[in-house]
């Protein structure tokens, strides 16, 4: 969640911009045309990817566009043997679902104690049923894998292809390329890397970029230029691609607001990002090892993320992690992650992003310590947080089982 | 312009307490080797007053038009209210409501926005929106096919828009779903039902459908209940306003409706941001991708809202998941609630018969004309199919140059229907552009017929 400048909004909602109907001419939307291509090209760049397509509407939308593919490549080839998807214990849970709605089977492979993919089960998993790996590099335990570079020669050898999950494109936007750590595709949450703003749950974007021999297959629309004209391509132009997406380009919009930031930001800017991003990160997470808590992974760096465990806190004094994420909140700081990665008991996932003030980052580390010392000496005030918003906590059990999910004036 | 707030000595400090000498210091686990050198085809940074320029200078490049296009997404006039306060910070900037007592405002607005579909379909529950039309429809057949305990086929009429028929086949594609057509009569452009169907799991009924022709839905949600298959609904919601709500369809009413709700408060703006809106009957809830909002209470037993449902989630459910959905349109539902708000069923049932009433008098307007027939002869709402003895194309490039876009020309589509352009008008458009409209249309189709074509050539 990082600053959403004002000025994205207000340049891509220009009333030209908004007033263009999508199934005008490419000659009507010069302009705008114009705008997503350099977008294209600028996002082929920082990912090192040797094509891109923006037609995915979200993160998960770009997952599927990226695993369907993967099954067309193999197909096309005529490789149909390939029916697993391999898949690290620590993967968000849209990346099972996606391989699964791509008619895959999923297997999955654990981590090692230092926060990694374990190698060899890595090893023992891949083989003539493997179509690809989806990994999240850094990883969602906010670490780097290191092995990147054995992983990608493991996968690349039994024929598989490499997915990348861009969730954590933002720690290394301008210093690691995911095409340069030999992915064959990857999605990127341009509402997470490029700022666009979460909306209360989206809308995001989730473009695509491949490796050269996924080309054919991209999702269309994309944006030709062709001598300075500027069209979306069409079935005709990509006739292995896996088809459409949406019923028009998908979240025009929400791309505009991207471009406007990469213009804002530049190259220079993109370089900064991951720095101060990973700065950030690793300063809070210096700090908060320093007031006593407990880090997942004590000996790695972090990257723009990581991971506090309260199991001790737990086991000594009952607060649970989402105690203490309510808690958080009657501290006015909206509390991180939780329980999630699932590995990890009683985690807290903590990402405070480029955009945050040192001092914002102090006041989140007193409000920790603060909440730390209440859960020692009266943890059933923590356990009854949060008191200062318009509700206490709520009974999400009964949410489940006495469905409302409409009002219904009483008879 | 980064948007760091760091000053150098922040930074040394900060470089202090984590132990490290440098910035740089922060990136030695990764390999040295893969290491990015300076990015080459992103450009220096602009300050904020010279990307307003450009984006400026691009806006009047593209300039405005008067659109006769519709085709799924529609010109309504959107309240100056709604978008002011859809880009205010708290919704506009606000995180996915996972600390649901933090985000009581976003998921009161989702349980309000479901309440005003489940009344504007006539279904009981609705999920807190898809990505867009054509996705929610490819929810709706995996959904259809999940409730089904033995059919893996999908009943889609070729009444169904083109390119919404394409995103269903890129999605299901690969789950060994079967996806069959269903012809229309050329003389009235309604769906045919087939004789011998052979066992399916749903139909999907379009209303209108592509060509603004009214199909018969209740015969056709009878005809898909008798065969033991769900009645899918793809509604255009403005027009739910007078047309008959998918949960009064036929006998027992449609199962599932899904349909675009752009028409709702959310521009046109190039293609999105819009939302796919998906509602079904009660027994099918749990089998409903993506996010929904219930209402239940706290501790102290005061109403409050959550997420919930969330065990048919990928975060939850993982590979066993009803779709790897993990988003909502939030934001475009923030205006689309406050767009049915601020119209009430009043306003929306005026936008709807205004829109009609406009395109009734333009088809008129246009058969009157020597070389524009109506392709066909049944009733249709706010949206027309015309044909044209003359090339499509051609003719729309001339109106173009008019300032005008005449419609969408849909002949490739379906070469059955000869030269053929799909048009709508809704309330944005006054007689006089009618007229106008018309006039160059009579102009230009006479200018041709004097001329040979062959001056025109593209």
């Amino acid at each position: 969640m990082k600053y959403n400048p004002r000025a994205c909004n207000s340049l891509a909602m220009l009333p030209q911009f908004l007033a263009r109907h999508p199934a005008s001419p490419d000659e009507t939307g010069q302009g705008f045309l114009a705008s997503m291509f350099e977008l294209q090209e600028m996002l082929k760049d920082v990912t090192g990817m040797a094509g891109v397509s923006m037609a995915p509407m979200a993160g998960a939308h770009g997952e599927f566009a990226g695993v369907a593919m993967i099954r067309a490549y193999h197909d096309a080839r005529g490789d149909n043997a390939r029916r697993e998807i391999i898949v690290p214990d620590a993967a968000h849970g849209t990346n099972p679902a996606t391989a699964t709605m791509c008619g895959y089977t999923v297997k999955e492979i654990p981590t090692d104690a230092t926060g990694s993919v374990d190698l060899a089960a890595l090893r023992a998993a891949v083989g003539p049923h493997t179509a690809g790996l989806m990994l999240t590099n850094p990883s969602t335990l906010g670490v780097f894998e290191k092995t990147i570079a054995d992983i990608q020669q493991i996968v690349h050898d039994a024929g598989g292809l490499l997915y990348y999950d861009g969730a954590n494109l933002n720690a290394i936007l301008g210093k690691v390329r995911p095409g340069d750590m030999g992915f064959d595709v990857i999605h990127m949450n341009l509402h997470k890397t490029f700022s666009t703003p979460h909306g209360g749950g989206g809308p995001g974007a989730g473009p695509v970029g491949v490796a050269e021999r996924l080309l054919p297959f991209m999702p269309i629309p994309l944006v030709l230029n062709e001598n300075g004209f500027y069209r979306l391509a069409t079935e005709a132009d990509l006739p292995q691609s896996i088809g459409r997406m949406s019923a028009n380009m998908g979240n025009a919009g929400v791309l505009m607001r991207a471009y406007v930031y990469a213009r804002l930001l530049g190259r220079e800017g993109m370089h900064r990002v991951a720095e101060y991003a990973t700065l950030n990160a690793n300063y809070l997470m210096a700090r908060l090892r320093a007031a006593g808590f407990d880090l997942a992974f004590p000996e790695r760096r972090a990257s723009h993320e990581f991971i506090v465990t309260l199991k001790k806190l737990k086991d000594t004094t009952g607060v649970s992690a989402m105690d203490f994420a309510k808690r958080l909140l009657d501290y006015g700081y909206h509390a991180p992650t939780t329980y999630f990665p699932m590995l990890v008991p009683e985690c807290l996932l903590i990402e405070p992003t480029e955009t945050e003030s040192r001092e914002t980052i102090d006041g989140f580390v007193e409000a920790m310590i603060a909440i730390k010392r209440e859960a020692e000496t009266s943890p059933d005030l923590v356990k009854g947080a949060p008191y200062s918003l318009p509700v206490r906590r709520l009974d999400d059990v009964r949410a489940a089982r006495e469905l409302d999910l409409a009002y219904k004036p009483a008879a | 312009m980064p948007f760091i707030p760091h000053t150098e000595e922040d930074v040394s400090a900060m470089l202090g307490a984590i132990g490290a000498a440098s910035i740089e210091d922060l990136f030695d686990e990764i390999p040295p080797a893969l290491k990015t050198g300076k990015l080459k085809d992103v450009p220096d940074g602009l300050p904020e007053m010279a990307v307003a320029r450009l984006m400026q200078e691009r806006a009047s490049q593209d300039g405005f038009w008067s659109s006769f296009i519709g085709a799924g997404v529609y010109e309504h006039h959107i309240p100056a209210a709604i978008w002011q306060i859809t880009t205010r910070g708290e919704f506009y900037s606000a995180y996915t409501p996972y600390q649901a007592e933090a985000s009581q405002g976003t998921l009161q607005l989702i349980y309000e926005y479901q309440t005003m579909m489940t009344r504007l379909t006539g279904l009981d529950v609705s999920n807190a929106s898809l990505y867009d039309g054509a996705s929610a429809l490819a929810e709706a057949v995996l959904m259809a096919v999940r409730s089904h305990k033995t059919s893996r086929r999908v009943l889609v009429p070729k009444t169904v828009h083109p390119i919404y028929r394409r995103v269903v086949d890129t999605t299901v594609r690969n789950q060994g779903i079967e996806l069959v057509e269903l012809d229309y009569d050329p003389a009235t452009g309604q769906t045919v039902l087939p004789a011998d169907p052979g066992s399916f799991a749903g139909v999907v009924i379009p209303q209108p459908n592509f060509f603004g022709v009214l199909e018969d839905v209740h015969a056709m949600t009878d005809w898909a209940h008798d065969k033991g298959a769900l009645a899918i609904a793809l509604v255009n919601p403005t027009t739910l306003a007078v047309l008959e709500a998918p949960g009064n369809w036929g006998q027992t009413g449609a199962d599932i409706a899904v349909g675009e709700g752009q028409p709702l408060g959310a521009p046109m703006a190039s293609g999105g941001p819009y939302f796919g809106f998906m509602c079904c009957r009660q027994t099918f809830v749990r089998q409903m991708p993506g996010r929904i909002v219930g209402r239940t209470v706290d501790l102290d037993g005061k109403p409050g809202f959550t997420l919930t449902l969330q065990a048919r989630e990928q975060h939850i459910r993982r590979s066993k998941a009803t779709s790897n959905i993990c988003t909502n349109q939030g934001l475009v539902v923030t205006a689309a609630t406050q767009y049915m708000a601020l119209l009430g069923p009043q306003g929306l049932a005026k936008v709807a018969s205004a829109s009609h009433a406009g395109t009734v008098a333009l088809a008129d307007k246009m058969a009157a004309i020597a070389g524009v027939t109506r392709a066909f002869t049944s009733p249709f709402f706010h949206e027309v199919v015309l044909k044209l003895d003359d090339n499509a194309k051609d003719v729309l490039r001339a109106l173009r140059a008019q300032g005008i876009l005449g419609g969408l020309d849909i002949s490739g589509w379906y070469p059955e229907l000869g030269q053929a352009i799909l048009v709508c008008v809704t309330e944005t458009k006054t007689a006089a552009d009618l007229d106008h409209f018309v006039q160059h249309m009579e102009r230009i189709l006479s200018k041709r017929r004097e001329a040979p074509p062959c001056a025109y050539k593209s």
